[in-house]
């Protein structure tokens, strides 16, 4: 199956306006010392790219396990759980309590939980064959809906001060990322994402379908499970980065297949990145610099993907 | 039945109207109204005027649901999730914008017209989508909603006026003293008004084709339904912002329990959503007294739950 070589034309090509991109981002409109530019811009380089990565990634991997293409985790109320989760444990410890634990330690504390509850509420959801689809994402969104709802009243139970330090995970906001959590970040997402390249092709087989998957020799219900591990993951260090966005993966995996025009995923995965990674340092580059609107791509982004999903759902029947 | 779930409620909503008017941070015992002209004050200032700001806006915000849900013919519908709430952001922030000095009356009517022709588009919306799919049109509500949410969040980003928008999107009676909730009166009548012509929306829900060889006016009566709910959820969202959830989970209550006649059912359905909102406004004064819980923090939580149950539970049955 990988006889193919991966690396085609567009793809090349994506990748040449990402690094186009990311050389603007770093050096359009730099005055003063560049040792400090550099450092300062590569460093939120590095986080929008990862976020953008992590994102794409969980994107396509939920699509090929649910079988659909417009339901994603942050639809399906990963992010908003991830959310509930870090207020729950400011809660529980106080806000001293949660800022003393070492941010690693925080981290993979709300990742573990994360993981829990993500298997809880959809490895169930997922792993049964197919329900109904609309019912299936109208419950994500509602039990996003009721993650958020959930975590703003604990916020409203909390100290204030102690709120102070759930508020910053939130809301979304791509200009100000957590320095102190990229280095764990970008371990923990280039795990998940090794562990994802070599499920490619067994990927490619789950894209088919439960019971085509099973009879062609694949353990479908493991199979699900470890990709939602790896969801799970991606998801963590996308929402500790930025916080939550709702259509952000919808936008570009919609875009990554419109253009590779493929299912398989040795090339779906790596195009997903790229476009991820243009609609990320682009937006940036052009919201925040050219138009000088700091900290609203988020918004546009959420715009975009809202039409992205619109489009999807009303140009046909979704199966 | 319907009868008795009518009185049941007119009952209980008394006995929480008289709980609400002797609960807040100020203690208050009827005995001291006699003896302390102060406390008479407290009353009639504060505690009066919000527990009927409470009733008048659950009364109408489920009324303008119910209509809401026979225009689109689908029950998992509600003005705030479908876009209304967020066109009446919309047209505040435009009147704000072109017409800084613009008088009450004249902001009230922008908020109207905006989120007319929001729920208009959402009709012409869910027109498209097939009637095979019922769960599609509460899915396209939502998406709907949060673009429209995307747009009012950039704009009141570049006005500074997000703290308004927040205010809007996220209901609270805190804020409720005499001579500042009066606008919702209008909504009341405008639920009364519907009772007038219930049945008219009865026929609009079986459908156009219907409606016309019965001799209905078609267009005028979901004009009509479409001024109701625009005009009371702009209502709401200016005086005490959008409570998620009612528009929903009451009128899909009150069917189970007393079934689809609407024009008997109409009084049960306002009388079941001034109850719940202010059960939930009474539960977020008592959960951290002296502090506050916003009631649509509360609600967005017991809402979901519901509006979970509802999805998954056995279709409504007629009875």
């Amino acid at each position: 199956m990988a006889g193919r070589p991966v690396l085609d034309k567009r793809l090349l090509a994506l990748g040449l306006v990402l690094t186009l991109l990311c050389a603007a981002f770093l050096t359009l409109g730099a005055r003063g010392d560049w040792g400090f530019v550099l450092a300062y811009r590569g460093t939120k380089l590095a986080a929008l790219l990862l976020v953008g990565v992590a994102v794409a990634v969980a994107t396509v991997l939920f699509q090929t396990v649910s079988g659909n293409r417009i339901l994603t985790p942050s639809i399906m109320g990963f992010d908003a759980l991830f959310v509930l989760l870090q207020t729950s444990l400011v809660f529980a410890l106080g806000g001293v309590g949660a800022a003393a634990l070492p941010a690693a330690l925080r981290f993979c504390l709300e990742f573990g939980l994360l993981l829990g509850g993500a298997l809880l509420l959809f490895g169930t959801l997922l792993g049964s064959g197919r329900t109904d689809l609309h019912r299936m994402v109208l419950t994500g969104i509602i039990l996003g809906v009721l993650f958020r709802s959930l975590a703003g009243f604990l916020q409203r139970l909390i100290d204030p001060n102690d709120f102070v330090v759930v508020q910053a995970s939130s809301f979304a906001s791509f200009g100000a990322v957590d320095g102190d959590l990229l280095g764990l970040a970008a371990g923990l997402s280039t795990l998940a994402l090794l562990g994802t390249w070599s499920l490619r092709h067994r990927l490619d087989v789950l894209a088919l379908g439960r019971d085509h998957a099973i009879s062609l020799g694949v353990d479908h219900r493991r199979s699900v499970l470890l990709v939602l591990v790896l969801v799970a993951a991606l998801v963590s260090v996308s929402t500790a980065l930025v916080g939550p966005v709702t259509f952000f993966g919808l936008l570009v995996s919609a875009l990554a297949h419109l253009v590779m025009r493929t299912h398989r995923h040795a090339s779906l995965l790596p195009a997903a990145a790229l476009v991820a990674g243009i609609v990320l340092v682009g937006g940036q580059l052009v919201v925040e610099r050219l138009l000088g609107l700091a900290a609203t791509l988020s918004v546009v982004v959420e715009f975009l993907g809202g039409l992205a999903f619109l489009y999807l759902v009303l140009r046909r029947p979704v199966r | 039945m319907t009868a008795g779930v009518t009185w049941g409620a007119a009952a209980a909503l008394a006995v929480l109207a008289g709980l609400s008017l002797f609960t807040g941070v100020i203690g208050l015992a009827p005995g001291d109204l006699l003896a302390d002209p102060e406390a008479l004050g407290l009353l009639l200032v504060s505690r009066l005027p919000r527990t009927l700001a409470v009733i008048l806006t659950g009364a109408s915000m489920a009324v303008a649901g119910l209509i809401m849900q026979m225009l689109v013919r689908n029950r998992f519908v509600e003005p705030t999730t479908a876009g209304t709430g967020q066109g009446a952001a919309l047209g505040i922030l435009l009147v704000t914008l072109l017409w800084p000095e613009a008088p009450i009356l004249a902001r009230m009517i922008a908020a109207s017209v905006a989120a007319l022709l929001a729920t208009a588009g959402f009709l012409l919306l869910v027109r498209r989508l097939p009637p095979t799919e019922p769960l599609l049109v509460p899915l396209v509500a939502i998406v709907y909603g949060s673009i429209l949410g995307a747009v009012v969040a950039f704009i009141g980003y570049r006005l500074d006026l997000l703290q308004y928008v927040e205010v809007w999107m996220n209901g609270e009676f805190s804020g409720v003293i005499l001579g500042r909730y009066e606008l919702l009166w209008a909504s009341g009548v405008l639920a009364a008004l519907a009772y007038l012509v219930a049945d008219r929306f009865a026929i609009v829900g079986l459908g156009r084709e219907t409606s016309v060889s019965l001799g209905l006016d078609y267009d005028r009566v979901v004009l009509l339904g479409l001024l109701i709910v625009s005009t009371v959820s702009a209502l709401t969202v200016v005086t005490v912002g959008m409570i998620p959830f009612v528009g929903i989970v009451v009128p899909n209550v009150a069917s189970r329990l007393m079934g689809d006649n609407l024009r008997a059912t109409l009084p049960g359905v306002a009388l079941l959503g001034a109850l719940f909102v202010l059960a939930c406004d009474l539960l977020g004064r008592v959960i951290r007294h002296p502090y506050e819980i916003p009631v649509g923090t509360v609600f967005g939580v017991l809402g979901a739950v519901v509006f979970l149950v509802l999805l998954h539970g056995r279709p409504a049955r007629a009875g």
